[in-house]
């Protein structure tokens, strides 16, 4: 039997930017207001599984090529790389500083050293729960 | 004033809540519960929402934004399920 799904497949063509920008949004909120890496990971991830419920696996795994058990590994060295960098500076291992940076056109922010670690937590959240999705979705 | 008027309507919501929790007890069907299900979550948004009102923060805020996205994906998959049988499929014909 041949279904169609077109207005299943147009809703998610635009709600996944949406969802996306939301995680990213929610990402880059956490440092002083609620949100943060685990958070950002997770509705990145659903969006992901918004995709895969709308088309199949192997659709996704073709405009998506990316092996997720990779980007864990990739987030935790990350993560490590950001505990193991504070030894270049004298100081404990996963020590953080932060300042105050001028940009051209968004003006004065504050960067910490905070989000690169951060950005490790998000790759491994990521990884983590599109790995097991894509396992328990093959049904062999 | 507007206090009462809060509370109010979170009492109203609550109701609702507990009406579509009667559905999702007695519906004698999977469609009716997987839409009492989505209603509940619904509810829930306006909840939140009246809370953080009544709170006076703005920290819920993106609580309202993730319970609507998880709502729909949630509903989405449900609705997969019973359609076809398999949330994710291998390959589409």
């Amino acid at each position: 039997m041949k279904t169609n799904d077109v207005i299943l497949q147009t809703m998610t063509n635009v709600v996944l930017f949406i969802v996306l920008i939301f995680s990213i949004f929610i990402f880059f909120n956490g440092h002083h207001e609620p949100g943060g890496g685990f958070i950002g990971g997770l509705m990145t991830s659903s969006a992901l599984v918004l995709l895969l419920l709308s088309y199949d696996l192997e659709t996704v795994k073709k405009v998506l090529p990316i092996d997720f058990k990779i980007v864990t590994a990739i987030g935790l060295l990350v993560a490590v790389g950001t505990g193991m960098g504070s030894f270049l500076f004298d100081a404990p291992f996963l020590s953080q500083t932060y300042d105050y940076f001028t940009f051209p056109v968004l003006g004065e922010l504050e960067l910490a050293t905070a989000l690169l670690f951060d950005i490790g937590v998000y790759l491994v959240v990521i990884g983590i729960t599109l790995t097991i999705i894509q396992t328990i979705g093959e049904d062999k | 004033m507007i206090n009462i008027l809060l509370n109010t309507s979170a009492v109203i919501i609550s109701i609702s809540i507990f009406v579509g929790l009667y559905r999702v007890v007695k519906g004698p069907s999977m469609p009716d519960r997987v839409i009492a299900l989505d209603m509940i979550g619904i509810n829930l948004i306006s909840l939140v929402a009246v809370v953080s009102l009544i709170l006076e923060t703005t920290a819920f805020l993106e609580v309202v934004l993730l319970l609507g996205i998880l709502a729909f994906i949630g509903t989405v998959a449900f609705a997969k399920f019973i359609e076809k049988g398999v949330v994710i499929e291998r390959k589409r014909d």
